[in-house]
């Protein structure tokens, strides 16, 4: 069996597996990405590297994802559909197959509106579901969307996608996952959990369906670091479920962030023992520093 | 009633007063969906007018149109205007951006000003309430959606949505809004036809959008 990367050779040999987040910045500066990159080396399988996250402009993805490879580290590339139609998104997956890029996660991207070019004309040619297909369609049948043939090389590359378990209408959630599996996602990462019996019902769920055995799925861990960020997971930010209890053990904390890694440590060992999940994704905004420690600590890290 | 109007809002006053810059001006109105959306009937043209003398401004005359984009009734109108008409330097439109390209094209030796913004097509919910509907991509897919559109209604268009944003059936983007989505999957849900979600809906063909002209 050859695999397109070694993030799916070790899903596929059923380790458990770490995934982490590396924001690019808001500059041309290769040093910060690589700052992120020394400091994490190690501690995970493959790195995400974010597409414009949240709709701010930054360094680009392909680009950090390039600077990753420079440094033998195994990128996930994000790409969503805000910025680009159906013909810059199929040419970018050209171009980063060609460059070594052999992961990429498939997001619908967040809308203009919340970032910071307000004043953007969002593209949503397509969605993650659409690209997804188009991908697999360009990797597996040699067909661009619009059904003309690729000539040469096909990208070689492990698609995934993402999943929330607190979505609304949570009924349809499981459903949703499997049209994502349906149009080619291999991997799934999940929504930050911090709602670990609210998770447990999806999960019965997605195994009830059989669908953990058709795609790998990496549970998402956010740490929360202040009783602000707790504040925004918990009110402001989309599709997320922050539960009281939770919230109020940041906000009676004498040391916040420090009680935000017992969380996440906590949270982290809750779900590692779950039948049907395959990894963790952990996702440190602006914190990534912590990340060394909550693997070593919580037992990841012995497993690679 | 429910109806389907190109639904306009008045621009700011202060900003069409730059545009008229203190010149003689003639108003137009519309008497079609411009009058519904209170925007550019007779009612507003006739306080836009009071509105504008008192700021010094000469008002040569004003017509509401019947309507607006209908190019031979424009010239008819306009012909019993024909002398206010050559005392203003200016006209200002409040009809929608279709009415004001209309006029553009027939008054050719005037300065013509849009005293309208184009917001969408949409549904006249209450007397004073519009809601998006349309945003006329050339090929209706609201069969797959139990007759609702995201492509219009979803701030992401998603075909293969929900997004999984919204709360409380609201939308991320805007919580004044309802989600489209939502009321998808509560239609379909209802009439027990949620299957019809799992078919993954093909990117959309947005050549049929680039339609410039149609004859009959």
């Amino acid at each position: 069996m050859t695999y397109r990367s070694t993030f799916e050779k070790s899903l596929s040999e059923e380790r458990f597996v770490v995934t982490a987040e590396i924001g690019p910045p808001k500059s041309a500066d290769p040093l910060k990405i690589r700052d992120k990159a020394i400091l994490l080396e190690g501690c995970a399988d493959a790195f995400n590297v974010t597409d414009n996250q949240t709709a701010v402009v930054r360094l680009s993805s392909l680009a950090g994802s390039l600077i990753l490879l420079q440094m033998d580290m195994e990128p996930i590339m994000q790409m969503t559909c805000r910025d680009r139609n159906r013909i810059g998104l199929q040419s970018d997956v050209l171009g980063a197959a060609a460059l070594g890029v052999r992961n990429i996660l498939c997001l619908t991207g967040d809308h203009q509106s919340v970032g910071n070019h307000p004043g953007a004309k969002g593209v949503f040619d397509i969605d993650s579901i659409q690209l997804l297909q188009i991908i697999k369609n360009m990797r597996d049948e040699g067909i661009f969307q619009s059904g003309d043939l690729l000539r040469g090389t096909r990208p070689c590359v492990f698609l995934g996608a993402a999943a929330n378990p607190y979505a609304d209408p949570s009924e349809i959630q499981v459903d949703r996952l499997r049209k994502k599996i349906d149009a080619g996602a291999e991997f799934i990462q999940t929504q930050s959990v911090y709602n670990v019996e609210k998770f447990l019902v999806w999960i019965d769920d997605v195994r009830s369906q059989g669908l953990d055995k058709q795609v790998h799925i990496l549970a998402g861990i956010t740490p929360l670091k202040s009783v602000k960020m707790a504040e925004r997971m918990k009110y402001h930010v989309p599709g997320t479920d922050v539960p009281d209890a939770v919230y109020e053990r940041i906000k009676n904390a004498s040391d916040p962030a420090k009680e935000g890694y017992q969380i996440a440590l906590q949270t982290i060992r809750e779900l590692k023992d779950i039948k049907g999940i395959h990894g963790i994704h952990i996702t440190a905004l602006f914190w990534e520093e912590i990340i060394p420690a909550l693997v070593t600590e919580s037992g990841l890290h012995t497993q690679r | 009633m429910l109806r389907l109007m190109i639904i306009t809002k008045q621009k700011n006053f202060d900003d069409i007063l730059r545009s008229i810059d203190s010149k003689p001006v003639f108003l137009i109105g519309c008497n079609q969906c411009a009058t519904l959306c209170h925007t550019g009937g007779k009612d507003e043209v006739l306080a836009l007018k009071k509105a504008l003398e008192t700021k010094k401004i000469s008002v040569s005359g004003w017509v509401i149109l019947e309507p607006a984009c209908h190019t031979m009734n424009d010239k008819r109108m306009l012909k019993d205007h024909a002398a206010e008409l050559s005392q203003s330097e200016k006209i200002l439109v409040l009809a929608c951006g279709n009415g004001v390209q209309t006029l553009a094209g027939l008054v050719t030796e005037k300065e013509i000003i849009a005293g309208t913004d184009t917001l969408f097509l949409g549904e006249i919910s209450h007397i004073t309430e519009f809601n998006k509907r349309c945003v006329m991509c050339g090929e209706c897919l609201l069969d797959s959606y139990g007759g609702l559109c995201p492509v219009s209604q979803c701030p992401k268009s998603m075909l293969n949505g929900p997004c999984g944003g919204s709360f409380h059936g609201k939308c991320e983007i805007n919580q004044q809004v309802e989600c489209v989505w939502d009321r998808i999957i509560q239609g379909l849900k209802k009439r027990g036809a949620l299957q019809a979600l799992s078919i993954i809906q093909p990117p959309k063909d947005w050549s049929k959008a680039g339609e410039m002209n149609r004859r009959i």
